[in-house]
């Protein structure tokens, strides 16, 4: 996994009619045709697919990552409940693969919060009134972000700084860009231990391998 | 000794590990079940990391997502999407090479992941089950932690056969008196989505209790647990009772003679003490919930069979108002008009929320004698090939046959729309599945959630109602 420590760049806000949009699920970030892939890379085209594109096929050029302005940001400010629905890691790699490591959001839904974690993306919870704020900023002249998780800060272009929460677990692996199969191998005498325990406690669940 | 929750003592009887300082715990894995398309990645993780799969036996693995539901016994070959092929191809290369067990398409026992592992007796109380899959909530209904995981976690617990988690907040939903006649556990599950939300159960696992609960048969019960992820929990737990063990009695998997008294034993202790500390405590009339139905693009969005469709200056926030505009714009629904007598197109009966045999028997029940009405394509898919075989022996097919409905394969089918059945844009669907969200059974489609019994009587009336 990547490392994250700091980012900073444009910020593209997710919004309809002024607001930012709520309860983006995991078929808008990434529909199910894209998920027969058995990659994990190449999936930007599927990323926000019905949103991005017109009934015609043609990219909607109201779609804010159509924009020259924002084709390139890193960062994504979105409405709550952020990913909710299907436990799809391809949600994450998709964002992963256009290019976005950081997405801000009042809430997000629990198992796309976690995916995010294992492929080097920050997830960020502001309140939804500094996320209305951010995004009223993103498309100002000076429209520069940082994010930085070392701090646990977002500076907004006005220069506003917004502290943000985050576990100090997560916060650590997102740091080092930690491979957490590797970390966790390396305690296989405490599973062990548990298999052991579990053999006695619950003999009806052995199964020869 | 400090009272418990069922979650508690579940979580705590799994704990390999703990980290004090960042709450990061590691957790002991019973059964993880597998299928095609979260687990490619995976596989391919472990193998550029050199690693083995570390207890393949804990591991099942079945082919549902994106299968087709007819001319199965064609095998791969019937499988025209060559991305669909490929992804059925690899697992079952995946499989053999790290020797698990796998129920491929066109075996008698294989099915919809959720189906496939209740019934096989591999679902038990008291084990910590994951699958690359939401609806893995399912499992709860026998009293065991069953959740989602992300494909990278899927290849840390082949590798490891443990997750990293953190414990999760306790939320009851206690649910007083009977059910209605005629209301089912999805009328159920989508009374609570549409009163707390889809964000309300965030951070928690639910536990459901109360009379109308235990009243409740498995299958109804595993619906419920299903929809526990549309309410944003992680997990849906049921406390393991009379009804759970009749259920599990003779299931190939479930123990034998004398290993099962042992197993009783501990089952019996499975279940929140009296004085159990909650973090937040719902608590529903049994008597107040009514036949229910989705209008919108979100589990949420549900009202009473008798209710009418909300409109956007219903809401007092602006961003509720949008949503609700462009779910209306998107559903081709009026704010205002009542929901029944809405006509639909499609018909689907199926998915991991209402495929097993008790939902069709409820569906035939109201098809017998009857036609699908004019205009309207109804199919049928049941859960697992055991649940066809099963419905096939009470004569169930016959009755959907006769009535114009498609008697198909199992597999997961419209509830994503990964296969070949899906609806086309604009057309309506009266679906027993579990997400309404826009394009998920079909770019432009528009999904009515409901019970077995009300996806039937729209697809013999041609309208909701
Ligand atoms: S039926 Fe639908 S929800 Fe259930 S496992 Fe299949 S795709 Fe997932």
């Amino acid at each position: 996994m990547k490392a994250f420590r700091q980012l900073t760049g444009t910020a593209a806000p997710l919004r309809e009619k002024g607001q930012l949009m709520a309860n983006i699920d995991t078929d808008m970030i990434i529909p199910k045709q894209f998920l027969k892939t058995v990659e994990r890379t190449g999936l930007s085209k599927g990323l926000f697919h019905e949103l991005k594109t017109l009934p015609d096929g043609s990219p909607d050029p109201d779609f804010v990552l159509n924009q020259p302005a924002f084709e390139k940001s890193g960062i994504l400010i979105a409405g709550d409940n952020f990913g909710c629905g299907s436990s799809r890691e391809h949600a994450p790699w998709a964002l992963l693969d256009q290019g976005i490591s950081c997405v801000i959001a009042p809430s997000f839904a629990d198992i796309f919060y976690n995916n995010c974690l294992k492929n080097g993306i920050l997830p960020v919870v502001l309140p939804a009134e500094v996320c209305d704020a951010l995004a009223d900023q993103a498309g100002g002249g000076n429209h520069v972000f940082t994010v930085d998780l070392e701090a646990q800060v977002v500076t907004a272009p006005d220069g506003g700084v917004h502290p943000f929460e985050i576990g100090s677990g997560a916060r650590q692996n997102l740091l080092e860009g930690l491979d957490e199969i590797g970390a966790t191998l390396r305690a296989s005498d405490q599973i062990e231990e548990f298999e052991a325990r579990r053999r006695l406690a619950m003999p009806w669940l052995a199964r020869e391998a | 000794m400090t009272a418990k929750t069922l979650y508690d003592k579940i979580w705590e009887s799994h704990l390999v590990g703990e980290d004090a300082e960042t709450g990061e715990a590691l957790i002991y894995i019973d059964l993880h079940l597998i299928h095609e398309v979260t687990t490619p990645q995976a596989f391919a993780g472990l193998r550029q990391a050199g690693r083995s799969v570390r207890r393949p036996e804990l591991t099942l693995a079945v082919a549902d997502h994106n299968t087709p539901t007819e001319n199965q016994a064609a095998g791969l070959r019937g499988v025209h999407d060559p991305q669909a092929r490929t992804q059925l191809e690899t697992l079952a290369r995946n499989v053999a090479e790290h020797g698990i067990e796998f129920f491929p398409m066109g075996h008698a026992n294989n099915g919809i992941v959720h189906v496939v592992g209740p019934e096989q007796g591999r679902t038990q109380p008291g084990l910590t089950i994951v699958c690359g899959d939401s609806h893995t909530s399912t499992h709860g209904a026998f009293g065991a932690l069953a959740h989602g995981i992300g494909t990278s976690e899927v290849e840390h617990v082949l590798a490891t056969q443990t997750l990293r988690a953190r414990k999760m907040k306790n939320m009851a939903v206690d649910v007083h008196g009977e059910l209605a006649d005629g209301v089912t556990a999805k009328d159920l599950a989508l009374h609570l989505i549409a009163r707390i939300g889809t964000a309300g159960g965030t951070g928690h696992v639910i536990e459901y209790r109360g009379e109308a609960i235990r009243a409740l048969s498995m299958e109804a019960r595993m619906t419920l647990c299903n929809l526990s992820i549309e309410a944003g929990a992680r997990a849906g737990l049921i406390a393991p009772d009379e009804t759970t063990f009749e259920y599990m009695a003779g299931r190939p998997m479930a123990p034998k003679a004398g290993a099962w008294e042992t197993a009783m034993a501990y089952w019996q202790t499975l279940h929140s003490d009296a004085d159990a500390p909650w973090d937040e405590v719902i608590n529903i009339d049994a008597a107040e919930v009514e036949p229910t139905v989705t209008w919108g693009t979100s589990p949420e969005q549900a009202i009473a069979l008798s209710g009418r469709v909300p409109r956007p200056e219903d809401y007092p926030e602006p961003s509720k108002q949008n949503a609700v505009a462009r779910a209306l714009d998107y559903m081709g629904l009026e704010g205002g008009a009542p929901i029944a007598g809405t006509p639909v197109q499609r018909v689907f009966i199926g998915s991991c929320t209402n495929s097993r045999i008790e939902d069709l028997r409820a569906a035939a029940d109201i098809v017998r004698g009857r036609q699908v009405a004019e205009g309207v394509r109804a199919m049928v898919v049941p859960g697992s090939g055991l649940v066809r075989a099963q419905a096939e022996a009470e004569g169930l097919d016959v009755i959907f046959r006769e009535a114009g409905f498609e008697w198909r394969q199992p597999g997961c089918s419209m509830c994503l729309g990964m296969n070949p059945d899906i609806l086309a844009p604009g057309e309506r669907c009266a679906s027993t599945s579990n997400r309404n969200f826009e394009g998920r059974q079909g770019r432009g489609g528009r999904t009515h959630l409901m019970s077995p019994q009300l996806a039937a009587r729209a697809a013999v009336n041609g309208v909701i109602g």
